[in-house]
């Protein structure tokens, strides 16, 4: 029987002995680009085809729907006809992948871009956010009335919503991490089930509880604790999840070096978690601003300034919204637009600041403050340096500035 | 005995008593008072519904689940329309929102430049905070008049599918009017499903990203491509996710209040057909009637709206168990 022998494959002379020419592995094939132009131009002109000859298409969001489907179609076959199977799907996962996105992202932008658009006329009047409704007809022009009424009230509610669900979030996610338990651990399955809790289910509460059974009017309190309900249970998910994340390297210096758990949630656990905690807060807020349903069932509608959360109907901006665009008027439907534009602004400045503060990490914000510290005590050396000095306090060292930061 | 007085030598070990001083003591019982609160103000949320519901279901008894009507001063509602039409709108919203998020988180992940994924993540992120009403507006106002044209082409080539039958659209005729197709539950699934779809995107795009690198390597290492790469790999690790993620949209869509008020028609019958004009949700029902109702009338909104609060809650507990028994985790 003869040995198995391996058997290299002899490489070809001529390659070995010329230069070696490094392969190109990134870029695009000229075929690559030609197949997916060849059939985006051929599934355009077959549904051209298609549309006018055999199955009439009306609007052109069907039309593209039925091109999408046969540029699908080609570029598979195109492919298919140089490449293995596995590469075709590779390509058509891809294709599918990639335009799933441009459509979610150009649907998106449509929603602000259309609201922006058809807010414009209303929002350059700058009586949108001076005025009230109070003298306002729905055939008024945009120069009269406007939404000040309602950015008051979205303010007072989210306020008295933010007083309630702040400390007590904020106690309750640390109930959650500090105290672990069974106990705890029913709690926080509880709260994770509520994040999803339907807004109107909130303000349903509100006046089944608040309004009927104790007897309150309706009124700005009464939606801000639909709010509050409505985003205690988001702010304590993301607190919670944010406490979790601290090191707890960190708790554990702060227990070896005597400090009791008070002291180590105040001193440790609390700043490191100071970003994130922000970043919950803002977060929760845009979402408690923009819910309508609650208000709509709490504080009711009303066309004049309401500054007492106390009594009377308080409107807000998502509510103003909705009761404006339900009249036929196309002036007050503007306002309507308008009053959308305002609130996406806020949210939008609520985000950005939330962005910026969710950036900003401990060991950033710690650097920060002790080049703030370093050049508060150069300034102070400088100063001194020109009085006769009496003692080492006015000469600043690294040592003492970190230590009096702490 | 030599033998026990080496015995009495050996270690044992110290007991070790913690002892807690006074701040402690406070501080765990505020934050124990805290937690109870918030427990209370969770578990008080079902019960002042129930309490508020009982009249009208003690009136309609079980026919609440069946009756396909909502009429309480004529003592004859019941939740059954409602509730297939929430579901219906959910459904709808799901089936576009989960192919539009899986390709976003997916693109987010395996796709896109560096660059680009940074402003994806912010924009999905911020759509995810926009009001509902300013969805609803968009769905008013802009997709409805282009929607309606599709929902015909639909509704006349498709017509034999039940769904999509429309009443009054011959196949073989031309259709006269658009308005057939209107304030229909696949307008108002849409929009929700436009809702929706950030917030499943930024879970599941959570879940791709933590696919540990090394296995994704040992795939592209045997020869696999980037499609088996994602079939093979992200997938199977993402699905626990991609599944709670869906359920928690799910839920989202359910509870969706304004954005389906401002679409649809309101129909109080089974509406199966979801290209046909009208439609109708739990919640919008609610919004809809609460202000003309008189105490009876609200005991019976109370009553949907309890239907309504113990289904999201069942598809939570579902999604929270789905996430955390997946390999991916809970960290989301």
């Amino acid at each position: 029987m003869e040995q198995p022998t391996t058997y290299l494959p002899q490489a070809d002379a001529e390659v070995v002995s010329g230069p070696q020419v490094r392969r190109q592995t990134g870029g695009v094939r000229i075929g690559d680009a030609l197949s997916l132009i060849g059939a985006v131009l051929a599934a355009l002109a077959l549904a051209t085809v298609i549309s006018g000859q055999i199955a009439p298409i009306r609007g052109f969001l069907a039309f593209f729907l039925v091109t999408y489907a046969l540029f699908l179609a080609i570029y598979a076959l195109l492919v298919w006809l140089d490449e293995p199977p596995s590469v075709v799907v590779d390509r058509v996962v891809a294709v599918l992948v990639q335009s799933g996105a441009f459509v979610l992202v150009l649907a998106l932008t449509s929603v602000l871009t259309y609201t922006v658009i058809r807010g414009r006329s209303a929002v350059v009047h700058s009586n949108l956010l001076t005025r009230d409704m109070t003298t306002t007809g729905p055939l008024d022009p945009l120069t009269s009335g406007g939404v000040s009424h309602a950015i008051v009230g979205t303010l007072i509610q989210i306020s008295i919503a933010l007083a309630i669900t702040i400390p007590l979030g904020i106690t309750a996610a640390l109930f959650l991490t500090e105290v672990p338990g069974p106990f705890a651990r029913f709690t926080r399955t509880i709260v994770e089930a509520m994040t999803a809790l339907p807004s109107i289910v909130a303000g349903l509460f509100i006046l089944s509880s608040f309004i009927l059974v104790l007897g309150f009017d309706k009124s700005g309190l009464a939606a801000g604790l639909a709010i509050t309900v409505m985003m205690l249970p988001i702010m304590i998910r993301a607190a919670d999840v944010v406490f979790r994340l601290v090191p707890s390297t960190l708790k554990e210096a702060s227990l070896a070096l005597g400090a009791g758990q008070f002291r180590t949630v105040l001193n440790v656990v609390l700043p490191t978690a100071r970003g994130g905690l922000t970043t919950a807060i803002i977060l929760a807020t845009a979402r408690g601003i923009g819910e309508t349903s609650p208000v709509l069932l709490t504080a009711g509608y009303t066309a004049s300034l309401n500054r007492n959360p106390l009594t009377g109907p308080m409107v807000s901006l998502p509510l103003a919204v909705f009761e404006f665009v339900k009249s036929p008027e196309p002036t007050m439907v503007a306002r309507g637009f308008g009053t959308a534009v305002v609130l996406m602004l806020l949210v939008l400045i609520l985000f950005v600041s939330a962005r910026i503060v969710g950036s900003q990490d401990v060991a950033k914000r710690a650097r920060r403050r002790q080049q703030r510290k370093a050049v508060r005590g150069f300034v102070a050396g400088l100063v001194t340096s020109f009085r006769p000095a009496t003692s080492d306090v006015a000469t600043p060292s690294p040592t003492a500035t970190r230590s009096s930061d702490a | 005995m030599t033998e026990g007085a080496v015995e009495e030598q050996v270690d044992q070990p110290r007991k070790i008593k913690l002892v807690r001083d006074l701040p402690d003591k406070l501080f765990r019982g505020v934050a124990s008072a805290g937690g109870v609160t918030v427990l209370l103000i969770m578990l008080l949320v079902g019960t002042f519904l129930a309490i508020k519901a009982a009249p009208a279901l003690h009136q309609a008894g079980f026919s609440f689940f069946t009756t396909q009507a909502w009429n309480p001063d004529g003592r004859h509602f019941g939740v059954a329309a409602l509730l297939v039409g929430t579901v219906l709108i959910a459904l709808v919203a799901v089936t576009i929102a989960v192919p539009l998020s899986t390709a976003t988180a997916l693109y987010i992940t395996e796709y896109a430049p560096r660059r680009m994924k940074t402003i994806l993540i912010g924009v999905i992120d911020l759509m995810a905070a926009i009001p509902s009403v300013v969805y609803g507006l968009w769905g008013f106002f802009f997709l409805e008049s282009r929607l309606a044209p599709v929902a015909a082409w639909i509704a006349q080539h498709f017509g034999w599918i039940p769904i999509f039958k429309v009443k009054g659209v011959d196949g073989h005729q031309p259709i006269s009017s658009l308005t057939l197709f209107t304030s229909s539950t696949l307008i108002a699934g849409l929009v929700v499903g436009m809702m929706i779809t950030p917030v499943i995107t930024s879970i599941m795009r959570e879940v791709f990203s933590q696919v540990p690198v090394g296995e994704r390597e040992a795939a592209l290492g045997l020869g696999g491509t980037k499609a088996g790469v994602i079939r093979t790999v992200v997938l199977p690790f993402g699905k626990g996710g991609m599944i709670g993620g869906t359920m928690l949209g799910l839920g989202r869509a359910l509870g969706e209040t304004i954005a389906v008020y401002m679409i649809i028609s309101p129909v109080f019958t089974i509406q199966p057909h979801i290209l046909q004009s009208g439609a109708i949700s739990v919640s919008s029902l609610i919004a809809l009637q609460f202000a003309e109702s008189n105490s009876f009338g609200l005991s019976a909104l109370m009553a949907a709206g309890l239907t309504l609060f113990l289904i999201t809650l069942l598809i939570n507990f579902a999604a929270s168990s789905v996430v955390a028994r997946s390999r991916s985790g809970a960290s989301s």
